[in-house]
């Protein structure tokens, strides 16, 4: 799998690091919606949205990318 | 049938002629008292184990696919009650015990084989966790033995004790580990399920769950509608996308975890050595094959294949530990879907909808627990009542936080366990 | 001797080889097969199960029968396909699975048993009490499971990996692939060709036929030497693609030709923007009874000997198919000087070749252990008897479809050439051309090869005229389907396996009717050729007797990899130290003097203790040691733990954020301890954070934990409080540090430093800039034994120098350096914490930390550690122990239970995490995490290790053992 940052440009999977869903988290005390930030997933067979770090520029990412196939159609830089 | 020597004989001498099939293939009735979504090993043994333990029999295990496809049929064939934490130290105790049995149950020689199993470790940390790893398992009444350098060296002369990147300090040893030729079981399964009148129905496909007033009433298939008073998924690796069905999301991310096998190579590795520092265990199949694994990919997928560093690492770790490797020849990979939860261990449980069951999140330790699982998940679904193997594996436990069992101690990222 | 005349083999350039001691010679451009078809070698191999004799089948990778051993002990190559091995001189090979010989193996009884040994017959027996199993059945089986016998001795041999990266990677150098990389090369796209075969130019080589005016061999040649002249083209040879993954990488393994300089082989990462599988076809066998007899071959195969390597696999041959190519191969035969005794063509063809032509016949058995004649029935039923040594038969041909399955795509059925194709855009990138994609001309390859790279060429955005297309045959081969023949007798669908025609049908009888099922039950395609050849043929066996078609019967799953490749290819550089990183303070090489045996921490390596002259045990020094930081003054290297240095004008509000302590109301100049929990609310570490400036802080991590606290350090940065303005840089390489600690350390500071400490500036936990020797460095007074202690910092470059400084000066004080048994030693007296504590499932409030987690804000963790389950007062909480039994050891890893209470499970109430024995205390202390702990201090419990045989009765008791009141540390 390769992937593109966009700092560094298109890059084998050894310098990546997949990092969760890329899910919005919660505010305030433990409740329903903390479960389902640290626990539940979607888990689609198909987009998936998720984080990702390009360890050697320590970039973390938002990766749009399709479980089934690999295929990733975006990438982000997560803090833009 | 009955299957034994004499059989094999009188078969031999007529033309092997008088085989019937292992199993029926059965249309499905429009109910049943329960449906298994699932036809892999936890599935056939929940069926087997309702019929043999509870007399169950107006059952359905309804497969997508061929029976054993899933994960039953890619792992690398470990078997091994090796656990520290309470709830699962007393369920895959209790899962080995059914696997020493499971020959006479079954009628059927599944090659379990008590071969050994060795986990390595390079520090005094590591030997002081082993040790702590070991003496649950002696808690629970299982084997442990811990050996030295010398003795480690001695059983296992073949390793890189001293010249590797983490040179060897002593290892944790567990005799009654072993392996199992993985698809015979699935088959062994089915067999005695069907035998005892359950329906095992093959290339249905579940695309629906019925629940009419928070009760399941019974499931949408490609081969028509199957009404049922209970419904259990059994589906690793797909567990989530059924369980939407009902409207559940659960705990769970879907990982690759590859494994790999090399050409028949005459005995050479005669136990299970795991070798943590690396993410890397192998043992040797009765066909020759050495048989050995690593870690996850790291992403999720359904695409049951992997990449190459994955591979790449797994194969680095064999020759740091084994540089004897370097001449076996990797013949075949493969990849299989883990259900990966937030603490690496599984739930068996009633769903949050009546009727609905659980099986799932058996992360890569779903073979070992083949007759564990289905077991539990009988006593469960004919008694609405946990069995005592299994009262740990409920799917509360990461809402309260109340008996997590994350054994790597990595925590709540689904793929790091 | 069977060597013909011509051929492609070098004459001038004989070679010596032996083949089971017996010694040979052949010639350059031989394989190890030929040479040894040659040389009359008939058997060369045992099947796997009833142990035949086998000569050899195929002139490729799929060989299933000839495989050998080559060399002998360590590095020996077990497996290796004699169809592949390229003939060097000394080679020397041996034959495998086979006792005593190959020509007389005692194991070939199974043989008669075979009616007893059907497809799954172990299933059905060998059960029993006692282990029987484990102890009588398995250990035969596996004795006499296997093939080739790998060397238990690690060997010194050198593959290597490598990445490379083209425009276009075209697979196999047939007529499809040259015309394809000659194409994509002339329009200036960057083109690597990967071809299996050391010698380029796939069938062109092995049939005899014109292209482009010439022998089909010399324009292969040609056209190999133009692209190899061109800057823009790789070729590599002996290079097979193993595997297709994601975004267009492939896996290559390339045998290198012996040669001192080279490595075995390398395996190769291919990332190409395109791809042409151009891989070409393998020919089917056919299935009559014992068609696994040595002299039985494919017919492509024999072709390929005859013509290319000039060597005649028999005298007298019978030749057996449905297709025109077996005309072709008896008229090649013929021009050899090979007697045909028959051609036997399953179709009611015409024949004008003059040889005894046996129209719509079938050749229904091979008679003889090494083929000495046939049974051949004509179209009217009737039966002759042939006598041959050679039976060339051809089922027709598989494309290699392999590699464009490898992503989850299944090869479709074309019912025209019964035979499976790629399924289009199988692999995004990947054009499939040639035999491959279904052709069956040399016309049709090399128009499919050029039109493949076109396209490419297109899409490259390049442009340029294409190469004309050579005059080649385009001769139609007409072929009809030609599985099975009907007869008694055991006919092989897979030859290594030793799966027959009647295992397929006994496993549909039984029920196994899903391929995967006949598959997995027969063993059928699971042998090291994978179902290569008789795959399709066991597919149609199995379709006939499930009454389904072909293509509704559905093939098994391709994956990778294509060909076998060594575990050595595969990870290289793994051997010895390769496999991870080894990481070095700036002083290891002092450690190293002080001969301190040196211990792994993570990919660190740490001073285990320094033992002195006298110490004969790790322990005398270690006491030593600890005695010596608590009365004068030690050095410890503490570089390895993590550092972080966080700036910015948010930095202080995203500390807030990460640790569960405040740290905006930290004053400049000052040390916190702090700790970090995952967001599921469990600790992830703690160490400390000084506020360097306003906006400057540095944090420190355990050495185990500082990448998984930078990398959750980053998240939190970027992903989940954007709006901080904060940037974090990972110093620990950048920065020695060394701890100096004991009531001396201020005097040797002082003694040290370019200026002396004022103690008012330097009250406990301060931290502030200093200069030594000129050198700019930090110090911080902080403390993880207990004792007055610093630990001074200095830029990397300077380590090795300040580490020896210290420990001099340090012994001449009474002190010396301490190692990780010393510190661990210290801090286990104090009840300090490490990652035997912090195991990933402690929460702050199971080590007593509690009040180290302000509520009022908000950080990573807090939410989810307000779980009320990680509160339940019954769980596993921090105490100190003391043996107060007859036994005075405590054991790390051992459990505690209630004295009177069976050592079980359902008794154990916790567990001792560390432990060490005080030499200032003057017994065992250790850390444990108990029930109820801290409300249980002063009850006996009993400590029980199972593993070392060790109990005993244990005092609960507070965590920290030595001056608890803290005096030292501040004074």
């Amino acid at each position: 799998m390769r992937l593109t940052c966009p700092h560094c440009g298109t890059r084998d999977l050894r310098e990546f690091t997949y990092g969760g869903a890329a899910l919005e988290r919660p505010t305030g005390d433990w409740g329903p919606a903390w479960d389902a930030y640290v626990h539940l997933r979607e888990n689609p067979a198909g987009a998936s949205f998720e984080w990702w770090q390009h360890d050697v520029c320590a970039t973390w990412l938002k990766v749009d990318r399709d479980t089934r196939t690999h295929v990733i159609s975006q990438v982000t830089e997560a803090r833009a | 049938m009955r299957f034994n020597a004499l059989k094999i004989l009188t078969e031999g001498l007529t033309g092997n002629k008088g085989w019937g099939p292992h199993w029926r293939d059965p249309d499905p009735k429009p109910a049943y008292d329960i449906v298994i979504i699932g036809g892999g090993g936890h599935g056939l043994a929940t069926a087997f184990y309702l019929a043999q333990q509870h007399g169950l029999t107006n059952v359905a295990v309804l497969e997508k696919g061929y029976l054993g496809g899933g994960n039953m049929g890619r792992n690398t064939t470990i078997v091994r009650a090796n656990y520290y934490l309470p709830g699962n130290s007393e369920f895959y105790s209790h899962s080995l015990k059914l696997w020493e049995r499971m020959e006479s149950d079954l009628n059927y020689n599944v090659m379990h084989s008590q071969r050994g199993l060795i986990n390595l470790f390079h520090s005094d940390g590591q030997r002081d966790a082993a040790v702590r790893r070991g003496n649950a398992m002696i808690n629970q009444g299982d084997d442990a033995i811990l050996l030295g350098r010398d003795e480690l060296r001695k059983m296992l002369p073949y390793l890189d004790h001293d010249t590797g990147r983490f040179p060897i300090h002593g290892g944790l040893y567990h005799p009654r580990g072993g392996t199992a030729r993985h698809d015979a079981v699935a088959w062994g399964f089915a067999r005695g399920a069907s035998d005892r009148g359950i329906d095992l129905i093959q290339n249905c496909e579940v695309t629906g769950i019925d629940v009419e007033g928070g009760r399941v009433t019974g499931v949408q298939t490609s081969r028509g509608q199957i009404r049922a008073r209970k419904v259990a998924i059994v589906t690793a690796g797909r567990s989530g996308q059924v369980a939407a069905m009902a409207g559940l999301r659960l705990p769970i991310e879907s990982h690759i975890l590859q494994a790999f096998v090399t050409e028949g190579l005459k005995p050479v590795i005669d136990n299970v050595v795991t070798f943590g520092m690396g993410h890397f265990y192998i043992s040797q199949s009765d066909k020759g094959g050495l048989v050995f694994g690593g870690d996850l990919d790291f992403y999720p997928s359904y695409a049951q294949r992997g990449n190459l560093p994955t591979v790449e690492h797994v194969m680095e770790a064999g020759m740091t530990l084994m540089p004897m490797l370097s001449r076996a020849k990797v013949l075949r990979s493969w990849g299989g879907i883990m259900d990966m939860t937030p603490d690496g261990s599984p739930i068996i449980d009633k769903a949050p909808i009546d009727g609905l069951y659980l099986d799932c999140g058996w992360c890569y330790g779903g073979f070992k627990a083949v007759p564990g699982s289905g077991f539990a998940l009988a006593h469960l679904l004919a008694t609405d009542r946990p069995h005592d193997s299994a009262t740990g594996f409920r799917l509360d436990r990461f809402t309260t936080g109340r008996g997590l069992m994350d054994e790597e101690g990595t925590g709540a990222q689904h793929n790091l366990h | 001797m069977s060597r013909i005349a011509g051929g492609l083999i070098d004459r001038t350039r004989p070679v010596s080889f032996t083949f089971d001691g017996h010694a040979y010679q052949g010639f350059a451009g031989d394989t190890l097969a030929s040479a040894l078809i040659a040389n009359d070698q008939r058997t060369v191999a045992r099947s796997f199960k009833y142990h035949r004799p086998r000569g050899i089948l195929s002139a490729g990778s799929e060989e299933p029968n000839a495989l050998v051993t080559l060399g002998r002990g360590t590095g020996q190559e077990p497996n290796a396909r004699a169809t592949m091995v390229e003939l060097r001189e000394g080679l020397a090979a041996r034959s495998q699975n086979a006792w005593p010989s190959v020509g007389f193996d005692l194991m070939e009884v199974n043989d008669l048993a075979a009616p007893f040994l059907t497809a799954g017959f172990y299933y059905k027996t060998f059960m029993g009490p006692y282990r029987i199993w484990e102890r009588l059945f398995e250990p035969a089986i596996r004795r006499a499971a296997g093939l080739g016998v790998l060397s238990k001795e690690a060997a010194d041999l050198r593959f290597e990996k490598a990445f490379a990266f083209c425009d276009l990677l075209v697979i196999g150098a047939g007529p499809t692939g040259l015309m394809a990389a000659l194409t994509a090369a002339e329009a200036g796209a960057d083109v690597i060709l990967a071809d299996e075969d050391f010698l380029p130019g796939g069938r062109l080589n092995s049939d005899r036929q014109e292209v482009g005016g010439q022998a089909s061999s010399a324009w292969a040649g040609e056209v190999t030497a133009r692209l190899e002249a061109m800057e823009n083209v790789r070729i590599l040879r002996r290079t097979a693609v193993t595997g297709v993954y994601d975004q267009g990488t492939y896996g290559a393994l390339q045998r290198h030709a012996p040669g001192p300089t080279r490595p075995l082989e390398t395996f190769w990462r291919i990332v190409a923007r395109h791809a042409i599988l151009a891989a070409g076809a393998v020919e089917r066998p056919v299935a009559f009874a014992n068609n696994d007899r040595p002299g039985v071959m494919l017919a492509g195969a024999v072709r390929t000997y005859v013509n290319r390597f000039a060597a005649a696999p028999g005298q007298t041959a019978v030749v057996f198919g449905a297709s025109d190519s077996v005309h072709r191969t008896a008229a090649d035969l013929r021009r050899a000087g090979v007697h045909v005794a028959a051609l036997v063509d399953a179709r009611d063809a015409p024949c004008d070749l003059d040889v005894p032509f046996y129209p719509g016949a079938q050749v229904e058995r091979v008679l003889g252990r090494e083929a000495e004649g046939v049974v051949i029935r004509r179209a009217d039923g009737t039966e002759e008897r042939v006598q041959a040594d050679l039976v060339a038969m051809s089922g027709g041909w598989n494309p290699l479809v392999h590699l464009s399955c490898h992503m989850n795509a299944r090869p479709v059925w074309r019912d025209d050439i019964a035979a499976f194709v790629p399924a289009p855009g199988a692999v995004p990138g990947m054009i499939p051309a040639g035999a491959c994609n279904g052709e069956v001309t040399t016309a049709a390859c090399l128009a499919a090869g050029r039109d493949a790279a076109r396209q490419v060429v297109s899409d490259l955005g390049l442009s340029g005229a294409s190469p004309d297309l050579p005059e080649a045959e385009d001769r139609e081969a007409r072929a009809e389907p030609l599985w099975v023949v009907p007869g008694k007798g055991r006919k092989w669908v897979d030859f290594q396996n030793d799966v027959t025609t009647k295992d397929v049908e006994q496993a549909a009888r039984e029920n196994f009717r899903s391929v995967e099922h006949m598959k997995r039950y027969t063993t059928q395609g699971m042998a090291t050729d994978q179902g290569r050849t008789g795959g399709v043929t066991a597919l149609a066996v199995l379709a006939d007797a499930t009454g389904r078609s072909i293509p509704g019967t559905g093939t098994t799953t391709y994956r990778p990899p294509y060909t076998p490749v060594h575990i050595g290819a595969l990870g290289a550089g793994g051997q010895g130290k390769g496999f991870a990183p080894e990481r070095f303070t700036a002083a290891h090489p002092v450690h190293l003097s002080m001969t301190a045996p040196m211990i792994e921490a993570g990919l660190w390596y740490r001073p285990s203790f320094y033992p002195r002259e006298g110490e004969k045990t790790w322990r005398a020094s270690c006491d030593r040691e600890a005695l010596m930081v608590r009365n004068s003054v030690g050095i410890c290297d503490v570089t390895t733990l993590g550092k972080i240095d966080v700036q910015g004008p948010d930095a202080a509000e995203f500390l807030d954020f990460v640790y569960t302590g405040t740290m905006s109301t930290l004053k400049v100049g000052r040390v916190r301890y702090g700790l970090m929990l995952r967001e599921d609310g469990q600790i992830m570490d703690d160490g400390t954070c000084a506020r360097l400036g306003e906006a400057h802080y540095l944090v420190t991590t355990t050495t185990a934990a500082a990448g998984l606290v930078m990398k959750q350090m980053e998240f939190a940065a970027q992903v989940l409080r954007p709006d901080l303005d904060v940037r974090l840089m990972s110093v620990t390489e950048q920065w020695f540090q060394a701890a100096v600690a004991g009531p001396k350390s201020r005097d040797l500071l002082n003694d040290l430093l370019d200026a002396p400490l004022e103690p008012e500036d330097w009250p406990f936990m301060a931290c502030g800039a200093v200069s030594v020797g000129g050198v700019p460095a930090r110090l911080f007074r902080i403390s993880f034994s207990g004792e007055h202690a610093y630990e001074l910092a200095v830029p990397a470059r300077y380590g090795e120098s300040l580490f020896r400084q210290l420990v001099a000066r340090a012994e001449s004080m009474g002190g010396g350096a301490y190692g990780m048994e010393a510190l661990n030693v210290l801090r286990i007296e104090k009840g300090l914490l490490t990652h035997a504590e912090l195991d990933g499932r402690t929460t702050a409030y199971d080590l007593n930390l509690k009040g180290m987690m302000k509520r009022s804000k908000d950080f990573v963790g807090r939410a989810a550690a307000g779980r009320e389950g990680l509160l339940d007062e019954d769980r596993p909480r921090l105490v100190g122990l003391k043996p107060t039994g007859a036994v005075k050891q405590l054991t790390a890893g051992a459990f505690l239970f209630d004295p009177e209470a069976e050592p079980t499970r359902p008794n154990a109430q916790g567990t001792i995490s560390s432990v060490a024995f005080s030499p200032t205390l003057g017994h065992f202390i250790g850390l444990a995490l108990l029930k109820e702990g801290p409300d249980r201090h002063g009850d006996t419990v009993r400590m029980v290790d199972h593993l070392r045989g060790i109990s005993t009765l244990c005092e609960v008791c507070d965590p920290v053992f030595f001056d608890p009141e803290g005096g030292r540390v501040r004074g």
